[in-house]
């Protein structure tokens, strides 16, 4: 077997080295009528090309975004990543380490967090970050029981405006951890009143801008509200690259900024892995959860990086941890941080001028379209549509003739009555082709 | 014409230790100052043209602060990021015996097949019409899994280990709330041997933690479990084999245990490593087990993540697991995503798991087939064996020198007195060019060292460094403790000061105040 | 001299009047190591005997620090938060935790006194 270098002779001699009979005096612990004497049925060992033939004809069975117009977004986007990040992430020492216990063999990925947190507290506008999150829903989980240790309230209030996946987190963490969760109706149109639904009891409210409908949405007031009656503001995002463009939600006052990172760095991946970020005011850092790297400097006075403020972790607090979390999502983060430094801040602002501007376009044309209603007043690159048929058979239609229109909301919100909109989503990978083609489409069946 | 020229081509004298650099680079070994000090605000490397002038509908949102961040061109950006990553110690770098993390090779055939289109550029809520081969390969992972694991269902969408656990867990919670026990079964028992996720993740959801003490041989008392378990029992979770690298040899008797007080069954699956293929968690009366896609399955670690931590669940937990989950649907596979009409205990993650995993896991099986995973499992089981036999007469070992599973544990008795504690022979180790291995874990024996070699070492590569480790310790107790002491000398860096970033935590990087300010 | 006494847990208690300054044993700060970070409770704040009075933090570990006996916080050691290092400097001087106001007397006499605590320490490592 390739992956293994003992020999049978190198087994014998090893087993005589340790004086053993067999194998299986090894593994005399386990009870003998419960040690397998056959094999489980299941293939034996293939060699690379045979795993490569399996594997690619799987992979040949899906439809990949760069085959065809693609405008499918909904809180994963299609963005172009440069060749130099996949190179540098597959590097062995990037690769192949682990979290970073041994600081003094582990200087590489310990500067790239330092230089991760750094980017991402400044994309929103917040003071500290941390190492990352395993994805942007589950740092908005997190971030819900954050605000309740903080606030000493366990009553979390949701937009209407929050991803629903975002929100069966938080709600089903909640349910387990005996938590209230009060979840505002589907706001399609970013109008519903939320600041009617914060007073003394409740602990945080999660507020998602972009929302998942596309909608920008301005903070400040609710903020001010929030800081009135004790309540923390978490603001969400999915779509990082509309940091670049698009005021942060640290300058409209949230405490916690949590998010999706996919977009910078990352593939679509079916849905992960991903990278959640996650930033909060300087004053809560005791209480946010996951790894943080910070500065110091070594025996002889260099400056060197190591992970710090771990007693709120689990290996350490156990029962009492600030999270049950181990692991962040260090490639990649890796990934987010190589291509957040090719772009820098000019570079991720004219990519975010680019969305919106094609984003723009794309509505203007739609809303040209009979049968087709754009319902957005502010996004940045992705609105919401009303089709007059139903909006997932629109879909499977679109996705026989080889485009793939956007994300039926249907599909998010099953039983909400919405089964005329159509969530599109249009980033620099559309060209004039791809939305001509889209508008053509739909004009074929709606 | 001739070059009648020579140099010097053998060292001489000049071979000496040399003067300090005026750089401070060492050759190969090169500071790299942070991104941000050598950036500039308005370099880019990614071309990218201005659109063409536009109204923006961003109702008033524009941002105008100017974000802060500095970019690097693309010749720079690889340089910077490829001198970091010379500063790391990674698997392909040498043996890594990170006990309990289990790191062995990485096959490259996985990343290539997880970066085929087909699976890396698909959108996770594209038409399933467009994604079967995708959930074809979760249904083949899901039937790997449970054939290996013998267990009923599996839910694959948990991000890593940590999250495995809080997703079984809360199948177990579910489970006991649709028995009507919710309010009274409350209590989770942990050995003291566990991992500290186990404890966090009983807590975060509300139970209470009762530990169980572990005995004398380092593993679990079913009579001690007969004694803790009652009508308050929800669950126990019980890591196997353990994190003192033994199987729990009463594991079937604890089971028994726990099920007579009407409790459930948690499998911490972290070191189910040493084990596929030689046993089935199912036989052994576990209700959930993750499994960490990212040890077991050699998935990368990465510094730190990506994991991925599928669950498997027996009969009695099968109908809570989460959504979404893949079925087969006549000829093709579907994909559930609403709970509603399903007994699932609701959702813990956007979307469907860690697909890029999922490949790379089945990748590895595959390659590795049926006979190749027991076969790993055997030899990592015999090189950790080798290694204590090897060292027994040099280090002690806290339950005797008996036979282990993956990995063996040493203790600190071997120390006393020599003036070198645990840590300090880790970091020696890192001058002798090893990964140290785990240390201070798990909290049961004191000073502990945890070492897990795995398959993926060839005998040589045990040889030397079992000789090292020899060395090393003759060197100890001989009373060479400077070697250990100002240990590593080597490295990249020294030791670190963690007090001093811990008192002050300088967490981001903030430009240096303008010169101008200062001098005024 | 104002009398001390000791905990199992490693806190110390010195009265003083019908005030008692508590915080934790030199043995206590050299098994933690170098402390980080101190999180102490608001004053006036009534903790029972065994309630969680503190919390004290070194790089590699956490400890509950425990109120010896029943009382009223009345004053907190807030210099700590900026030099957590007093508590391993001087443990039982500058680096105390939080004054009482006692509650209850009689719960003293259940606390080791000094010889006690020197023998408990030595039959532990």
């Amino acid at each position: 077997m390739r992956y293994l270098p003992l020999s049978d002779t190198d087994r014998q001699d090893m087993l005589a080295a340790i004086g053993a009979r067999s194998i299986d005096e090894l593994f005399a612990d386990i009870p003998a009528d419960k040690l397998m004497r056959a094999l489980p049925d299941l293939p034996r060992r293939k060699s690379e090309l045979e795993v490569e033939r399996i594997l690619s004809r799987m992979a040949g069975k899906n439809v990949p975004a760069s085959a065809a117009p693609f405008f499918v977004g909904a809180g994963a986007y299609k963005h172009h990543v440069p060749a130099t990040v996949d190179h540098l992430i597959q590097r062995s020492e990037f690769l192949t380490s682990y979290t970073p216990y041994q600081p003094e063999i582990a200087q590489g990925t310990l500067q790239y967090l330092f230089e991760f947190q750094t980017q991402v507290a400044a994309l929103t506008g917040m003071e500290v970050a941390n190492a990352s999150m395993y994805d942007g829903s589950t740092a908005c989980g997190e971030a819900v029981l954050m605000a309740h240790r903080v606030t000493k309230r366990r009553k979390a209030v949701l937009s209407g405006g929050l991803h629903p996946h975002y929100a069966d987190v938080v709600r089903t963490l909640s349910k387990m951890a005996g938590d209230e969760v009060v979840t505002l109706a589907p706001d399609v149109t970013a109008s519903e009143d939320l600041l009617a639904a914060v007073d003394s009891g409740v602990s945080c409210v999660v507020v998602q801008t972009p929302d998942v409908f596309g909608n920008l949405r301005d903070l400040r007031k609710l903020s001010e509200k929030c800081r009135e009656t004790g309540a923390l503001l978490i603001a969400v995002f999915t779509e990082v690259v509309s940091l670049g463009l698009v005021t942060p939600p640290g300058a409209m006052g949230a405490d916690i900024v949590v998010g999706e990172g996919q977009s910078i760095g990352n593939a679509l991946n079916f849905g992960g892995p991903y990278v959640g970020l996650f930033a909060a005011k300087q004053k809560y850092v005791r209480q946010m959860p996951g790894r943080l790297c910070g500065e110091t400097v070594d025996a002889d006075g260099t400056r060197g990086f190591v992970l710090t403020l771990s007693t709120r972790e689990q290996h350490i607090r156990r029962d009492k941890a600030t999270s049950n979390i181990c692991t962040n999502s260090g490639l990649c983060a890796l990934a987010f941080t190589i291509h957040m430094t090719l772009l820098g801040q000019e570079g991720l602002a004219r990519l975010a001028r680019i969305n919106h501007a094609n984003a723009v376009k794309l509505a203007d044309m739609l809303s040209g379209v009979k049968g087709v209603e754009v319902l957005n007043g502010a996004f940045f690159n992705e609105f919401t549509l009303r089709l007059s048929r139903p909006a997932a058979a629109v879909v499977e239609r679109l996705a026989e003739q080889g485009v793939m229109a956007g994300v039926p909301v249907s599909r998010l919100l099953p039983k909400a009555g919405l089964d005329d909109l159509l969530i599109v989503a249009n980033t620099e990978i559309n060209t004039d082709e791809d939305r001509a083609a889209l508008v053509a489409a739909l004009k074929g069946v709606l | 014409m001739l070059n009648r020229q020579g140099r010097p081509t053998a060292p001489g004298a000049a071979a000496a230790a040399g003067p300090s650099t005026f750089t401070g680079n060492k050759a190969l070994q090169q500071e790299e100052p942070l991104l941000f000090e050598i950036g500039r605000y308005d370099v880019t490397g990614v071309d990218l043209d201005e659109p063409e002038a536009f109204a923006p509908r961003l109702g008033g949102l524009e941002r105008t602060d100017g974000i802060g961040l500095p970019g690097l061109s693309e010749p720079e950006t690889m340089r910077h990021f490829v001198r970091l990553s010379q500063k790391n110690y990674g698997i392909d770098t040498g043996l890594f015996p990170l006990g309990s993390c289990t790191m062995k090779h990485n096959p490259r055939l996985n990343e290539r097949m997880a970066r085929l289109p087909g699976f890396a550029d698909v959108h996770p809520l594209q038409p399933v019409s467009t994604v079967q081969g995708a959930l074809e390969l979760m249904n083949e992972l899901g039937r790997w899994l449970r054939e290996l694991t013998g267990m009923t269902a599996v839910a694959l969408s948990p991000k890593a280990g940590a999250h495995g656990e809080l997703c079984g867990m809360m199948a177990i919670k579910a489970a006991i709330e649709a028995k009507g026990e919710g309010a009274t079964r409350r209590t989770v028992l942990v050995p003291d041997s566990a991992h500290g996720t186990n404890p966090a993740t009983a807590a975060l959801i509300q139970f209470d933690v009762k530990p169980v003490p572990v005995r004398e041989d380092g593993t679990v008392d079913p009579e001690v479990v007969r004694a803790l378990a009652g009508p308050d029992t929800a669950a126990i979770m019980l890591t196997n084999p353990n994190t003192c690298g033994l199987f729990e040899k009463d594991v079937v008797a604890i089971a028994e245990a726990v099920h007579a007080a009407g409790g459930y069954f948690y499998c911490d699956g972290a070191n189910y490593n040493a084990i596929v293929g030689k046993a089935r968690p199912g036989d052994l009366g576990v209700d959930a087990m993750h499994i960490n896609l990212h040890k077991t399955f050699s998935t990368p670690h990465g510094g730190g993540g990506p994991g991925s931590g599928p669950v498997v669940l027996s009969e009695r937990l099968a109908a809570f697991a989460p959504v979404p989950f893949v079925r087969m649907d006549g000829a093709g596979f579907d994909l559930v995503e609403d709970e509603e009409g399903t007994d699932a205990f609701g959702r813990i993650t956007a979307f469907h798991g860690q697909m890029g995993m999922y490949v790379r896991a089945l990748s590895y099986m595959l390659s590795h087939g049926a006979d190749g995973c027991r076969q790993a499992s055997e030899d990592a089981v015999l090189n950790a064996n080798y290694v204590r036999a090897r060292l027994a007469d040099l280090m002690s070992l806290p339950f005797g020198n008996r036979a282990c599973m993956h990995e063996v544990l040493f203790d600190d008795a071997w120390l006393k007195d020599t003036g070198v504690t645990t840590l300090d022979f880790a970091k020696a180790m890192i001058d002798e060019g090893y990964h140290p291995m785990t240390v201070y874990f798990p909290l049961v024996v004191h000073g502990a060292m945890l070492i897990e070699p795995t398959e993926s070492e060839s005998r040589a590569s045990l040889d030397l460094f079992i000789a090292t480790l020899r060395d090393l310790a003759l060197a100890a107790k001989r009373g060479d403790a400077e070697r250990f002491t100002g240990a590593p000398y080597h490295a990249p860096r020294r030791r670190l000061d963690e007090t001093r970033a811990a008192r002050t935590p300088v967490l981001r990087w903030t430009p240096p105040a303008p010169i101008r300010d200062a001098a005024e | 001299m104002a009398e001390t006494r000791y905990t199992k847990d490693h806190e110390y208690i010195r009265i003083e009047g019908d005030t008692a300054v508590v915080g934790i044993t030199d043995y206590a700060q050299s098994q933690l190591g170098d402390v980080v970070f101190v999180e102490l409770p608001e004053i006036g704040k009534s903790v029972g005997k065994g309630d969680e009075a503190a919390v004290v933090e070194s790089v590699k570990a956490a400890s509950e620090v425990y109120a010896p006996v029943s009382g009223e916080v009345t004053a907190v050691n807030s210099a700590l938060e900026a030099s957590p290092g007093t508590v391993n400097e001087d443990p039982l001087g500058s680096g105390w935790f939080v004054k009482l106001r006692i509650s209850d007397a009689s719960e003293l006499s259940g606390l080791m006194s000094e010889d006690e605590y020197k023998a408990f320490v030595s039959t532990l490592s």
